[in-house]
């Protein structure tokens, strides 16, 4: 226990440092998630659940999807996928 | 002309603007607008038209005297300036990081049982909370019962979000119900960038919308149980729904959810949990006779009045995420 949490302290820290020196703005946010996740998995080992399943839905679910429709509005995936993402992916 | 835009351009906004997209320097265009406006002094009579070759019309005299005059902010001011904003950033971002890692570092340890959280309030709620609320989940007992208060306040300040973002982004529509040209464009744009009849999405959605539904609904009705609570489960619903209208689209959604939808729910449920915790405010505190009991701890329908405030916030906290994507996304619902 006490292994996986270093693990998932680490993973949190490269995660939020990469998330901001992402150039791209979709792996930024998988990144994001992906960090948020980690951060749930915490809570759980902290014995705090309603944390946990707060973080997951709101963190990883609810944000992320906002953010991916704010990127779509102001074309920031398409620019960066060289118009290859007109309504093909989903989210 | 060439005072308005003199102006404009000294103004705080532009120099904003001009700096956050790192444009030009601060400083150079303060040097370059103080040429200018030497320039205008020494040629009052100077023809505005122009204005943009002004740089050719000074003559060598002039130029000398400018030379002259600026040399020292242009070359070794401007250089020293610079270094001085340099060191200060970084002196600012290193004392505000030992700030923080001094506060983090004289922080009571964790876990610790002499810690000051660790006083009489939760205790008492550890030890009476369940015969007082009947809520097994000691969090739900908390935040529903002892703090319902504060929930009150969040859930308000979600519906005040939602309504922040409707003034901002919703597309108005006329009273006959004909769309307008606003919204039919602001649908086409939809249409262009979202998708529409995703065949792998519509199978997945159709497997996983039914069970992500039951799953919000589970963690709402159970808030007094176990782990989880309104607000978890409002938001498990709403990703529920956003699913289904990713899937299927608007025609499908719009026979459940509409705009007066989400005007009812949201006001209804935030009304009910109002006037219901005012009532056990009333009646619980001061030892009258109330019909609200604690019931049998661990039983769904117990606990007093927690788990119908779960339903109120949980309706609260769905309907707000729908309604953030749908005006996201085109503007209605």
């Amino acid at each position: 226990m006490e292994f996986l949490m270093i693990v998932l302290l680490l993973f949190i820290i490269i995660g939020a440092i990469s998330v901001s020196l992402t150039k791209d703005l979709l792996t930024s946010l998988i990144i994001f998630m992906a960090h948020s996740i980690a951060v749930s998995i915490i809570w759980i080992l902290l014995q705090s659940p309603d944390l946990a399943i707060t973080e997951a839905a709101v963190g990883a679910g609810i944000t992320s999807l906002l953010l991916f429709v704010t990127l779509k509005k102001i074309h920031a995936i398409d620019v960066q996928k060289g118009g290859k993402a007109h309504g093909e992916d989903p989210q | 002309m060439a005072k308005i835009r003199n102006d404009y351009e000294s103004s705080w906004w532009p120099r904003l603007i001009g700096w956050i997209s790192g444009g030009s320097d601060e400083l150079d265009r303060d040097l370059e607008k103080t040429l200018e406006e030497g320039e205008e002094a020494a040629a009052p009579e100077g023809d505005h038209h122009e204005d943009y070759h002004f740089t050719e019309r000074i003559s060598a005299a002039e130029k000398a005297t400018y030379d002259r005059l600026f040399a020292w902010s242009r070359n070794r001011g401007a250089k020293l300036v610079r270094w001085f904003y340099r060191i200060a950033s970084v002196l600012i971002c290193v004392s505000i990081i030992a700030l923080l890692v001094v506060t983090a570092a004289s922080l009571p340890p964790f876990g610790d049982p002499s810690n000051p959280a660790n006083n009489e309030v939760s205790q008492r709620y550890i030890e009476q909370g369940m015969q007082e609320t009947g809520a097994v989940n000691i969090v739900a007992g908390m935040i529903l019962d002892y703090r319902a208060f504060d929930t009150l306040g969040e859930s308000n300040v979600l519906f005040i979000a939602a309504c922040s973002v409707l003034i901002l982004l919703r597309v108005p529509g006329n009273k006959s119900g004909a769309p307008t040209p606003e919204q039919l464009e602001a649908e086409a744009d939809d249409r262009m960038y979202e998708p529409k009849n995703d065949m792998i999405l519509q199978h997945q959605a159709a497997l996983l919308v039914p069970l992500v539904l039951i799953y919000g609904i589970y963690v709402i009705m159970n808030g007094h149980i176990s782990p989880g609570g309104g607000f978890s489960g409002g938001a498990i619903m709403g990703a529920g729904l956003i699913l289904y209208l990713n899937a299927f689209g608007f025609k499908k959604t719009g026979r459940f959810f509409r705009y007066g939808t989400f005007k009812t729910i949201s006001c209804m449920a935030l009304s009910f949990y109002a006037l219901s915790k005012a009532y056990s405010f009333f009646t619980g505190a001061n030892h009258l006779p109330s019909i609200i009991t604690p019931g049998t701890p661990g039983m769904l329908f117990s606990a007093g009045l927690i788990p119908y405030l779960n339903i109120a916030v949980g309706l609260v906290v769905c309907c707000t995420m729908y309604a953030f994507y749908t005006l996201f996304r085109k503007g209605d619902m």
